[in-house]
């Protein structure tokens, strides 16, 4: 009787010590969601700031709030910019696709000879980091006449994504069943028509994850953007580094600038959540 | 971008597209392409420098014939220090947008009030007097504004012109390293004194910028530090001391002159592939015409200063710039190596060492002269360290210790 009691007590307080703890931590979950949300947060409310309220110290948190700075990106030159950026983005996701999923394939489903070994070549070019082939690929670039150019940039973002996609794109095909590929051709599919009435659908999740990964690291690439263009060639995040004068005030045109630039990117995630969420969790759960 | 129109229609052929960058990555982005020749650009604006350097090495087109056949140019109406220091052999290499040089403001209101008296030219030992005397922390008032932000171009630009002045030098004329001679330490002694006693809070930090957020809101009694100061301080939009300030030369010690040299000038790469079009660019935005284009059409405030003597005569700008013209032009006129610096060296420059090798080097000094004027460690102990520093390119340059 009293041990039943005693264990009904103890499971109460295990129980309410549960809820506690699950509330501490909802709380710190918030509190880690705002921290991170927090620059995000400053960039939006300065954007719509005059610059001197934006360059005060302490931070002005009652102005009154103007469209005055996105006003000022629009009738910049900021077009011109952006068109760069889409061109660049889109062509490299679209050649990084095209060759990252074949690969993938002849590693994951049809594993070639020294599979391992490709593997890891693939993911050495990334060992080496950009600032230490950049004086080199500058020189080149120059004596072929392709410095400012936006086929460069295309070449570049493709081979920087292209070992990452190979790599996503493999885990996703290892997830496919291998029933699924002997009833493909015990129903006499050929290969391109396994591929794409059978591989593909399984994996499209996985290639929109892939590709929305390549389309922000293409987009937000500043390095190569920044060493080798110039007038013409010119992407979105050289555009927010024009905005910085020498004399300072410009961090509200600049937050402008960064919110516009940032949008692309936030949409494309938003509308691609329902593969992505798929595609993401695809490699964990079996 | 409204000016550029006017170019544009006087120049239907020429197609100008411009690329602009903060200066640090602007630097380093021209001389990459300048130096291997990447010919992305056929106009840039650089200083002086890398001028003198860059024309040595057979970079930059000499513009001697351009400007003989330019129309109503009058290049001698450069100020002649500028001009001078954007030659090499006697031929002009790039022409100047701006000119700067160095000076010393001070709130005329506070030293009245304090019975004071600032001379036109003070010395340093001068300078140390007023600002004992005008420091007042509990008004929120430093008895002086000085940078000690790390970098060549921050806290070495004063502080460089100091030690000039001492007698110091970076470098004798057989490139032995002087950052540990008794004038070097004296003249940093000095400034790192100076402004850890009667400066500004949290001076090591505080770069040109900074300084004039501080002295434009009536928070330090003087500054020393680059006549571009005045857009600053004299725009009644940002600046709430408009009125109550006045300017004095360079504070000296061993030489009659001590303010530096800086201008932003215009060139173009032996790379460039459109020569006269380049040319016809940068003869628009350098012509006398140019800057009454600004005046008229922008504002007299806009005008960028320091490039033509002309400018100082358009009446307009005289009597808008009336308090500083006459500081301004004396600074830029007596800004070179004869007047400001007691010994010889082997390196042309005032506030910088014109070598490829002081971006590396004065970053590095820099950030020890800030760590001593953040009070993490003594001057000696900067000089010994910064000492090393030079020693290392000192070998560079055939010295041998």
């Amino acid at each position: 009787m009293t041990a039943v009691a005693e264990t009904t007590t103890a499971g109460r307080t295990r129980a309410g010590r549960h809820a506690v703890v699950g509330k501490l931590l909802t709380g710190l979950a918030w509190f880690a969601a705002f921290i991170f949300f927090a620059p995000v947060l400053w960039m939006l409310l300065t954007s719509i700031k005059q610059e001197s309220d934006a360059a005060s110290s302490p931070p002005s948190f009652l102005f009154s709030p103007t469209l005055d700075q996105y006003r000022a990106v629009f009738t910049s030159e900021a077009g011109a910019y952006f068109l760069n950026s889409v061109i660049a983005t889109a062509v490299s996701t679209l050649l990084v696709l095209a060759l990252a999923v074949p690969a993938a394939y002849a590693l994951s489903i049809r594993p070639v000879k020294r599979t391992q070994d490709v593997l890891f070549f693939f993911i050495s070019t990334k060992m080496l980091p950009v600032v230490a082939v950049i004086m080199p690929i500058y020189v080149i670039a120059g004596q072929i006449r392709m410095l400012d150019n936006i086929v460069t940039l295309i070449i570049l973002y493709t081979a920087m994504n292209l070992p990452i996609a190979v790599w996503m794109m493999r885990s996703f095909f290892l997830e496919v069943p291998g029933e699924v590929l002997e009833a493909a051709s015990m129903d006499g599919a050929s290969l391109m028509l396994t591929m794409r009435r059978v591989l593909i659908p399984m994996v499209s999740p996985g290639i929109a994850a892939t590709a929305l990964i390549c389309v922000i690291f293409a987009w937000n690439e500043f390095f190569f953007a920044l060493n080798l263009t110039a007038a013409n060639a010119a992407t979105v995040p050289i555009y927010l580094m024009s905005t910085m004068t020498s004399e300072g005030q410009f961090l509200a045109q600049l937050s402008a600038a960064s919110v516009l630039a940032s949008l692309p990117v936030v949409l494309a995630g938003w509308f691609a959540q329902k593969q992505l969420v798929r595609g993401l969790s695809m490699g964990a759960v079996k | 971008m409204g000016l550029i129109d006017h170019f544009r229609a006087a120049h239907p052929d020429v197609d100008v597209r411009f690329v602009s960058l903060p200066e640090n990555e602007a630097r380093a982005k021209i001389t990459a392409s300048v130096a291997s020749g990447g010919g992305e650009f056929d106009v840039v604006m650089i200083s002086n420098y890398e001028t003198p350097m860059w024309a040595a090495n057979g970079w930059l087109t000499d513009l001697d014939p351009y400007i003989a056949e330019t129309d109503r140019y009058d290049a001698d109406d450069f100020i002649p220090t500028i001009k001078e220091a954007l030659s090499h052999e006697g031929r002009q290499y790039s022409v100047p947008f701006y000119g700067e040089s160095s000076f010393l403001v001070y709130r005329r209101d506070l030293f009245e009030q304090a019975g004071l008296q600032m001379p036109r030219q003070p010395t340093w030992d001068q300078v140390r007097e007023f600002a004992a005397a005008l420091h007042a922390p509990e008004d929120g008032v430093s008895g002086i504004a000085l940078r000690g932000l790390a970098g060549w171009g921050e806290v070495l630009a004063p502080l460089n012109t100091v030690i000039n002045t001492f007698g110091g030098r970076w470098f004798d004329p057989d490139w032995r390293p002087m950052l540990d001679t008794p004038e070097v330490e004296a003249a940093v002694s000095t400034y790192v004194d100076t402004v850890r006693t009667w400066g500004q809070p949290g001076a090591a930090t505080s770069g040109f910028g900074d300084c004039l957020t501080r002295v434009s809101q009536g928070d330090a009694a003087m500054w020393y530090d680059a006549s571009s100061m005045v857009s600053g301080i004299e725009n009644p939009a940002s600046s709430t001391v408009v009125g109550d300030v006045d300017y004095a030369l360079a504070p000296v010690v061993e030489t009659d002159d001590a303010g530096w040299l800086y201008a932003w000038s215009l060139a173009i790469p032996e790379t460039s592939r459109h020569k006269q079009a380049a040319w016809d660019f940068i003869a628009w935005m350098t012509h006398p015409d140019y800057f009454r284009l600004v005046g008229e059409e922008l504002s007299w405030e806009a005008l960028p200063p320091g490039s033509r003597l002309s400018t100082y005569e358009i009446p307009e700008y005289a009597e808008l710039a009336e308090n500083y013209a006459e500081p301004t032009l004396h600074s830029m006129d007596r800004a070179t190596q004869e007047n400001c610096m007691v010994h010889e060296v082997p390196y042309p420059g005032l506030q910088f060492v014109g070598i490829p090798e002081f971006q590396d080097l004065g970053t590095r000094v820099g950030q020890q002269i800030s760590a001593a004027v953040a009070g993490r460690q003594s001057v000696a102990d900067a000089l010994r360290q910064s000492q090393t520093f030079a020693e290392s390119v000192a070998r560079t340059y055939g010295w041998e210790g």
